[in-house]
């Protein structure tokens, strides 16, 4: 993930908050993710119009962590969900 | 006490009623006839039950669902429920007015099933001349209107060899997924084990392909595989484990822990008419039966995968062991693992075996019944 690349939930993949577990899941074709609070917060803030370098200064600032940090855990995490086709990337 | 957690998927049975009569079809040989099939405000209400019960995803099945006249309403209800709604269909039926009105109420999902690549294959396994480029043109529509797509290749010793062109396929019409489906035995497949068990050489080329084609791939189709089980040495997770995450409702309301269950002699099932779906899941004798481990025999009681794959699929070792409670003969642990390892090879020869049809509903004799 480069700061410019604009991610995306693509068509039939959505956060869904689930009401009997208690916690937020994101649904695709066939699968539900259980979400922590990391990759919920994360999630919350993909839009499709802002960059993943807007994002994770975004992220830095609510939660008051290290830009560097944040920018790993949200590039692996939007990477695996990238390479299961439950997100898309533009450039 | 096992700890019984909420299931997360619901497979809706909407009808038995289908254009084709693939030979393979997972319905069981003793088919619901139309009349007995549950109303819309019925399946709606089950719906909200499945969504209150922890279900987030309702696969929307047959049969064919398109023969239901009520699938859109059947959809919008679902969706209004909470639930994520996933249609598995041939494509026969569905029109390109009929999907605009399914866009409309919110499907999430469209599974297409393949059953060739080119109109002989797929004509012939289907039984039905002219589904293939009716087929085609249903993709074609389902990519205009733009629902994310996953295509359900079912593959067995006659067309294993297309595999690669159904992956090909998928990248062509734009789906997201291709499940890589080897024939399971159950239902009307069991019946045709002659004419389409793979080869022990196409199980294994169809592993290579689907891994080296997942390198290949990967972040553009994602592939899921079911492999040609009698060839394993390892059974399958069945259901992800009995009751444990999923349940089936059939055309007539009845609930099942797995689409097969009802080859199991001695279980009975509730029905959604007489028992609210909550009762069913946790107190239902049937999906009690097989919860957990306690039911087991050796070797699955001291084995330590009997977490992991709970011993593998109750239905088979009903069928092939006609011991509901026995080690599912896939596993090497099995004693019964030869036997069926060299039966797999002897249905695999004998390539003069015609298909069994599945019949429709209203032809089959035992449903006539009750």
């Amino acid at each position: 993930m480069k700061p410019a690349d604009i991610p995306a939930l693509p068509r039939g993949v959505r956060l869904h908050f689930d009401r009997v577990r208690e916690t937020w899941v994101l649904l695709a074709p066939e699968r539900a993710l259980t979400l922590d609070a990391v990759g919920h917060a994360i999630l919350s803030e993909v839009d499709g119009r802002r960059s993943f370098g807007e994002i994770t200064q975004m992220l830095a600032a609510k939660y008051e962590a290290p830009l560097e940090q944040i920018v790993e855990d949200s590039a692996g995490f939007l990477s695996a969900l990238r390479d299961r086709r439950f997100l898309d990337v533009t450039a | 006490m096992i700890k019984v957690n909420p299931p997360i998927a619901m497979l809706a049975e909407l009808t038995h009623r289908c254009p084709l009569s693939c030979p393979y079809c997972s319905n069981p040989l003793e088919l619901t006839r139309q009349e007995r099939e549950l109303d819309t405000a019925t399946w709606v209400d089950v719906f909200r039950q499945a969504a209150d019960l922890g279900v987030l995803q309702l696969h929307l099945s047959g049969g064919e669902p398109a023969s239901r006249r009520d699938l859109t309403d059947l959809v919008a209800g679902a969706r209004e429920a909470g639930l994520y709604t996933n249609l598995i269909t041939s494509g026969i039926g569905l029109t390109e007015r009929r999907l605009k009105d399914l866009d409309a109420a919110g499907l999430d999902h469209v599974q297409l099933s393949l059953q060739g690549t080119d109109p002989a294959m797929a004509d012939e396994i289907g039984g039905y001349r002219g589904g293939f480029a009716r087929k085609m043109q249903v993709a074609e529509w389902i990519g205009a209107i733009g629902f994310p797509l996953t295509l359900n290749a079912v593959l067995h010793r006659r067309n294993l060899h297309q595999l690669p062109r159904a992956i090909e396929m998928a990248e062509e019409i734009g789906a997201r997924r291709i499940e890589v489906a080897t024939v399971q035995f159950h239902g009307w497949a069991l019946e045709n084990r002659d004419a389409l068990m793979p080869t022990r050489e196409q199980a294994h080329e169809a592993t290579r392909l689907v891994a080296e084609a997942r390198a290949r791939l990967k972040g553009r189709l994602v592939i899921d595989y079911v492999p040609a089980d009698y060839h394993e040495d390892l059974p399958k997770r069945c259901m992800g484990g009995w009751g444990s995450s999923g349940l089936n409702v059939i055309p007539d309301g009845q609930v099942l822990p797995c689409h097969a269950a009802q080859s199991i002699p001695h279980l009975s099932f509730d029905n959604v008419s007489e028992r609210p779906l909550y009762d069913i899941w946790y107190k239902g004798a049937a999906f009690n039966a097989y919860r957990g481990t306690d039911w087991m025999q050796e070797p699955c009681r001291s084995c330590e995968r009997k977490e992991i794959d709970f011993g593998g699929c109750r239905c088979q070792a009903m069928a092939i062991l006609g011991d509901p409670d026995a080690t599912d003969p896939v596993c090497v642990k099995s004693s019964h693992h030869g036997v069926l390892q060299a039966s797999a090879d002897a249905h695999a020869t004998r390539d003069d075996a015609a298909l069994t049809y599945r019949v429709s509903p209203d032809r089959a004799k035992l449903s006539t019944l009750g």
